[in-house]
């Protein structure tokens, strides 16, 4: 496998200028900060240096003195202090002032990503600077085993090909897969001539009973004694939230030990595009057109992962892989806890094709989609109760994600304003469920230096009477 | 014959980078390093830090046998070659040997450039361009007294610096007016022949050395100067520049003018040639003609397109022109330039004396210079706006004004 390597990312719409960073910096590493905030173009605005960890590195290069060099496994790029002769021919290699003059000391410094704990991102308190660790996943699960075939046949850029991938190489090969009529077996996952599209045994149940179905599977293997087996679902929203919801609904009730994976594309893809249940407000689909009279969908989604809460699962969690660190993570305490009750994913998985987003964008999309609340990512657990795993915490506008996603083009002023304040009825009252759980890092503080987000018990009237009508 | 599909002459960092190239896109195609020198790669820029003692020998080498081991590559020390015969391609080394190749990379840099100073042939004198040179210097420095350094370029003023806080007297005579000229204007250079008067180092600028002779039976010497006055010294240093390795290239056909003439690809005029490095007279950013920019950053570009070419890489990128840069460190201070630093005419100059010195150049709203002593300022940062020639006027009060953090935030900008 090639290289990947986890890395500090830098939200400039997030960062006001604090400079707790630099202090951080500065402080845990005895000298000048290793990465320095400026005033950006625009008044209020801000920007990053700081040491990229480029592949290719020139600073390295034009060293004479081989003191700098690029660690193979986490991808740092080391100064050896003893061999360094302070000729500073490094900064001139690198374009982004990653490594510079700390004028105290009169050598150069750089950032060493803290052994992979960066003190800097800990300190900051808007959420600006991120600690990215898909890096290291990649260089984790890279070399295991695919258990789908090579050649499956969605859409380009399809993030549920990717969704499937990626949690059957998590899971493993001791496990049984359902994938009900959708875009995923549609790709192939169920094969064709009489060959399976996995590496695992896989079926096709109907649209309606999969997780009947699982059910009855898992029972059988609980009574052979075999209870390391995964049984699980991969299914659309379509036939997790309409067409298959009171099997689904039946099993989460009855706390049927599998594991449930909704890959919710918003709608029947593979069919054509229809709407589903779990299709946003205002969006255009084939059964929700746009046209003189019609603006796309007028109802609401159902928030699926919500309702299954509301069964008392013993799992429950939405996952998006805009963020794959936090995907990796829920994987692992789902498929856990599928062994002692029903364990239920909701993944959001944009759609290139028929929500109209370039398949060059789809994680763009899945990223923006979570850093407006469009999306939020959270947990639950019978026992625990609801915790957000990423801060919601000081998002961005709902318009600018919905902007990027074709489905939407038409909306109006009117359909915006619902679908923000819909997004922020929904925050609210998982703020309310989360009230007991505390608040991931990140994010304590809305950028600017102004308050700390209204706390779920401070919400104002109106808001709470929807919420408790909803 | 011994034979390689990519042949390396040269072992410091054309050479090495053009490895590292060819290696990224051909990974086992059969290479060679040959090498006049006796070590594994070092640079020569961390020789004043062996002479000094801050480096030891053994510790500068930048590639060791499972690097050569790890990449296919013969590493070949005591090759010195003297001949090319580019229609039989071979390369025809001081031992006899003759080596075949399918391409072949010219890098073997520059050579001290011996002015025609009468006497000179008859003194002992040292110059600094190889570890041996450096070890030599060194040895020599510890039962010497003085010093005398010809040329107050960049290895000059090392040496000389690193002679005086041996402890030894030191003179350094000048053609120009100024300590590096090219590098820096007068009012930089002044700051930097400040430290070395004040650090007791004796500097004659705008002084030729017309003759030297030995003394005391070879030693110690003096040299004579053009006003009439001589200098004496137990040591001397002549760093008077440097010119490129072409000598061996006679006869071959590789059109040179004062060094091997290339093209954006680093191509010689002769087929399966191609040239990096101190050794190459390639485009000059700024004017767009062929020049000697003998310095490290230039020397890995340089050697980084030819290496790709030499394997073919269809993603090679042209040469987009050498800018000189400096990074300079005195008594532990610090020099730096970048670019045309030093232009006057058709340029706009912001100069500033607060906390160290500073000059700006401006064309057309776009930096094309930046010097500065004693205010450290990123130099790749500055380079990237002057090769991107970025325009700077929708800020260009404020990056005068604070362009440290402007340059950064223009960066930054770029890549997130
Ligand atoms: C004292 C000193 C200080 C310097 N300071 C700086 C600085 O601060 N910043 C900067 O950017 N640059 C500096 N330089 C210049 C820099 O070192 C050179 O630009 C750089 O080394 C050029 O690399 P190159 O590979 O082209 O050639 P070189 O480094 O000159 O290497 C040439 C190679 O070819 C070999 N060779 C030569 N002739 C033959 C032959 N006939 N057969 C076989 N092998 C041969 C040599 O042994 C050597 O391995 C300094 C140089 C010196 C000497």
């Amino acid at each position: 496998m090639g290289a990947a390597f986890d890395t500090i990312a830098f939200k400039a719409s997030l960062c006001d200028g604090c400079g707790d960073c630099m202090k951080t910096c500065s402080e845990v590493k005895g000298g000048a900060s290793r990465l320095a905030i400026v005033p950006g173009a625009k008044e209020g605005g801000f920007e990053l240096a700081i040491c990229r960890q480029c592949g290719d590195p020139k600073c390295v290069q034009v060293c004479p003195s081989g003191a700098l060099a690029k660690d193979g496994d986490s991808g740092v790029i080391g100064w050896d202090a003893q061999k360094c002769v302070d000729c500073l021919l490094c900064t001139a290699g690198c374009a982004y002032a990653g490594i510079a003059v700390d004028p105290q000391a009169a050598r150069v410094a750089k950032c060493d990503q803290c052994d992979g704990d960066p003190a800097c991102v800990k300190a900051c308190p808007t959420g600006a600077l991120e600690w990215r660790r898909a890096g290291s996943l990649y260089r984790e699960y890279g070399d295991k085993e695919d258990l789908f075939v090579p050649g499956l046949s969605g859409c380009q850029g399809c993030n549920s090909e990717l969704i499937m991938r990626h949690a059957m190489r998590k899971i493993g090969r001791n496990s049984v897969l359902a994938t009900p009529p959708g875009c995923i077996p549609g790709m192939g996952s169920v094969g064709y001539n009489g060959k399976t599209g996995t590496k695992v045994p896989v079926f096709h149940p109907l649209l309606t009973n999969t997780a009947s179905m699982l059910s009855g599977i898992r029972r059988y293997y609980d009574r052979i004694g075999r209870k390391d087996i995964v049984v699980m679902a991969l299914a659309g929203d379509g036939g997790t939230a309409d067409c298959g919801f009171h099997a689904v609904s039946g099993a989460a009730e009855r706390g049927e030990k599998i594991l449930y994976i909704c890959v919710d594309n918003e709608g029947y893809m593979n069919t054509g595009m229809q709407r589903s249940g779990t299709t946003p407000y205002g969006s255009w689909t084939s059964t929700t057109p746009v046209g003189e009279h019609l603006k796309g969908k007028t109802q609401d989604a159902k928030n699926l992962p919500l309702i299954l809460t509301a069964h008392k699962c013993r799992y429950v969690a939405t996952a998006s892989t805009g963020y794959m660190e936090d995907l990796y993570e829920k994987l692992d305490r789902a498929v856990e806890a599928s062994f002692e009750g029903f364990s239920y994913l909701h993944i959001y998985s944009p759609c290139p094709t028929g929500w109209r987003v370039p398949s060059s964008k789809v994680i763009e999309a899945c990223r923006m989609s979570v850093d407006s609340n469009f999306v939020t990512l959270w947990e639950y657990t019978n026992t625990a109760g609801l915790r957000f795993t990423r801060s919601p915490d000081n998002p961005i506008p709902v318009v600018d994600y919905v902007r990027t996603i074709g489905k939407y083009r038409h909306l109006d002023a009117g359909q915006l304003a619902h679908i923000q304040a819909k997004v922020d009825e929904q925050v609210a009252l998982l703020k309310l469920m989360a009230a007991d759980s505390p608040s991931p890092p990140a994010a304590h503080r809305a950028p600017g230096g102004g308050e700390a987000p209204a706390a779920a018990g401070s919400l104002s009237g109106p808001l709470r009477q929807e919420i408790a009508r909803n | 014959m011994p034979e390689a599909k990519y042949l390396l002459v040269g072992s410091s960092h054309a050479a090495l980078e053009a490895l590292r190239s060819i290696r990224q896109f051909d990974p086992d195609g059969a290479m060679a390093m040959l090498t006049q020198d006796t070590h594994p790669p070092y640079s020569p820029t961390i020789l004043p830090y062996v002479v000094s003692g801050r480096s030891r020998p053994e510790a500068v080498l930048l590639r060791d046998r499972t690097f050569f081991e790890a990449n296919a590559c013969a590493f070949v020390p005591n090759a010195r070659a003297v001949g090319l015969d580019a229609k039989a391609k071979t390369v025809k080394l001081e031992s006899g040997e003759t080596w075949r190749y399918q391409t072949l990379l010219i890098a073997t840099g520059a050579a001290p450039a011996i002015p025609p100073v009468k006497g000179l042939d008859g003194v002992k004198f040292h110059v600094l361009r190889s570890l041996d040179d450096a070890k030599g210097l060194r040895s020599a420095m510890g039962g010497a007294r003085s010093a005398v350094v010809l040329g107050a370029g960049l290895v000059g003023l090392h040496a000389a610096e690193n002679m005086a806080e041996a402890g030894l007297s030191v003179t350094v005579v000048e053609m120009q007016g100024h300590v590096l000229p090219g590098y820096f204007d007068a009012k930089a250079s002044e700051r930097i022949e400040a430290a070395f008067a004040g650090h007791g180092v004796k500097l004659l600028l705008g002084r030729k050395v017309v003759e030297a002779a030995a003394l005391d039976g070879g030693h110690s010497c003096r040299v004579m100067l053009d006003d009439g006055k001589a200098v004496e010294a137990d040591l001397l240093l002549v760093a008077t520049g440097v010119r490129p390795a072409v000598d061996w290239l006679d006869g071959s056909g590789v059109a040179i003018d004062r060094g091997v003439l290339v093209d954006e690809a680093m191509r010689t005029s002769v087929a399966g040639v191609w040239a990096a490095g101190d050794v190459a007279q390639a485009m000059d950013f700024h004017t767009g003609k062929p020049a000697l920019i003998g310095i490290i950053p230039t020397a890995v570009e340089q050697g980084r397109i030819a290496g790709a070419g030499m394997a073919d890489d269809p993603y090679r990128k042209d040469y987009p022109g050498g800018l000189p840069v400096n990074t300079y460190r005195f008594f532990g201070r610090v020099a730096l330039s970048i670019g045309q630093a030093t232009a006057t005419d058709g340029v706009e100059v912001s100069e500033s004396d607060e906390n160290g010195y500073r000059r700006i150049v401006l064309a057309d709203n776009r930096l094309v210079g930046y010097a500065s002593v004693d205010q450290p300022f990123d130099v790749g940062v500055m380079g990237e706006l002057i090769r991107r020639r970025v325009d700077l006027s929708q800020c260009k009060d404020t990056f005068i004004a604070r362009p440290a953090d402007t340059g950064r935030r223009l960066m930054s900008e770029q890549w997130r």
